[in-house]
């Protein structure tokens, strides 16, 4: 049985087929010799974003299809139920389930917010929303772990749920923007929840599939480009001088880093993967690409026109503060899980 | 008619947005149609997920790209 699951999750996850033929290529029929730099970057290319993007399309069209019965309409009518640290919890789990793009976010936060829920559960879905989702966490099985994976998942939900729970202990709610809580006079017409076929679903799945790797495309290549370079040419050294356990500041170097980039959790996949190989712990890695999708520039410019300047920094600092802690444990824990 | 595509510039709303173009001139209606893209406005629709589709003041569709011959229904039902 457990070598059945092994097998599996060789072919299909890991695809370890394809690192031997990709390997196979480059020095049967372009004999380069598989001891140098040059190799290990193109091979570590290749495999990877033939990888990452059959798994991409399979993951974003199943996650598309579970998804399309959470929408955030139900969503809104759960969390209206809930209180307190439970309506957190909630928000931070329907987070990871729910479709969401970032251009949706400032509909969603209003929309929310006029419902009458607290501030600090809609932070928590907004926080837990971009960080975690179920094509990442595949995706980080199959480079890394289940366990990786895992961890990743639970520790996302967490800072979501205790970053959120800690904005409405701050009673954050009197800092949301004017307009919002002048527009509540306005009727909203909503219309009924569209009775979606399964045909539906599959058209909304084979869009969100295009759409996905459309918007995201660009972001892999980079990515993996990055992690090949740094996985072949960047001496292990210099890596390590900077964000190696030795350093103290390690974690939140890559935090920083991390926090103004934009890109999409499967364009960090790749370069965290370089930097674990080069021996870069793991609560490090794990910081900087729950900084690097957590908070971008274009989410943070969309999050601070509806809230104020007060609410907007509560919130960076609750979530920077808690992914570097995530950091720290993970670094000092990581015997455990490797 | 006034028909509105409610979204803030994202692919899927511009995508809208030109089957929509479509499905008005194909159908020969008197229509105009607005891209509506400001944040306020959109929040004031109620909509939370865009793209969204609004005829004459309904909200016809959010959160989907509904394909060509559904965004004709909705405007001969309109």
């Amino acid at each position: 049985m457990k070598n059945i699951f092994i097998w599996i999750n060789d072919a299909f996850l890991k695809m370890t087929w394809l690192e031997r033929f990709i390997n196979w290529i480059f020095s049967e029929v372009f004999k380069i010799d598989a001891e140098t730099q040059l190799f290990k970057s193109l091979t570590f290319f290749f495999y990877d974003i033939i990888k990452i993007f059959i798994l991409l399309i399979i993951l974003i069209f199943i996650a598309s299809y579970l998804q399309s019965f959470f929408t955030a309409e139900k969503t809104r009518k759960i969390l209206q139920s809930k209180k307190g640290l439970g309506a957190n919890t909630i928000g931070a789990l329907l987070g990871t389930v729910t479709p969401f793009c970032s251009c949706s976010s400032i509909p969603i936060f209003i929309g929310f917010t006029k419902a009458g829920l607290p501030v600090g559960v809609t932070f928590s879905f907004l926080i837990s929303s971009p960080l975690v989702d179920l094509a990442s966490f595949i995706l980080l099985a199959s480079l890394f772990n289940w366990t990786i994976a895992a961890i990743y998942v639970a520790l996302g939900v967490i800072i979501a749920i205790l970053g959120g729970a800690l904005i409405s202990r701050l009673k954050m709610d009197r800092y949301v923007a004017d307009f919002i809580k002048q527009d509540q006079s306005s009727k909203m017409m909503m219309c009924a929840e569209p009775q979606l076929t399964k045909k539906d679903r599959m058209h909304y799945a084979i869009e969100q599939v295009k759409e996905i790797i459309h918007r995201v495309w660009i972001y892999i290549i980079i990515g993996v480009g990055i992690g090949a370079f740094i996985h072949g040419f960047i001496p292990e050294a210099w890596v390590l001088a900077v964000l190696g356990s030795d350093n103290p500041f390690s974690v939140i170097i890559a935090t920083i880093i991390g926090v103004p980039m934009y890109a999409d959790i499967f364009g960090t996949l790749p370069i965290a993967e370089a930097l674990i190989l080069k021996g870069v712990g793991l609560g490090t890695v794990l910081a900087f690409m729950m900084a690097v999708t957590a908070l971008s520039l274009p989410s943070m410019i969309m999050i601070q026109k509806v809230v104020k300047p007060k609410l907007f920094f509560t919130y960076i600092s609750l979530v920077i503060a808690g992914i570097i802690l995530v950091g720290y444990i993970m670094n000092a824990t990581s015997y455990l899980w490797i | 008619m006034v028909i509105k595509v409610v979204g803030s510039g994202c692919s899927n709303c511009k995508k809208l947005l030109e089957l929509t173009k479509e499905a008005v001139q194909s159908l020969h209606v008197n229509a105009e149609v607005l891209y509506v893209t400001d944040l306020m406005e959109i929040a004031k629709t109620g909509i939370m997920r865009t793209p969204g589709l609004i005829i004459d003041g309904k909200i016809v569709s959010y959160g989907r790209v509904p394909q060509l011959d559904e965004i004709k229904t909705f405007i001969q039902n309109a």
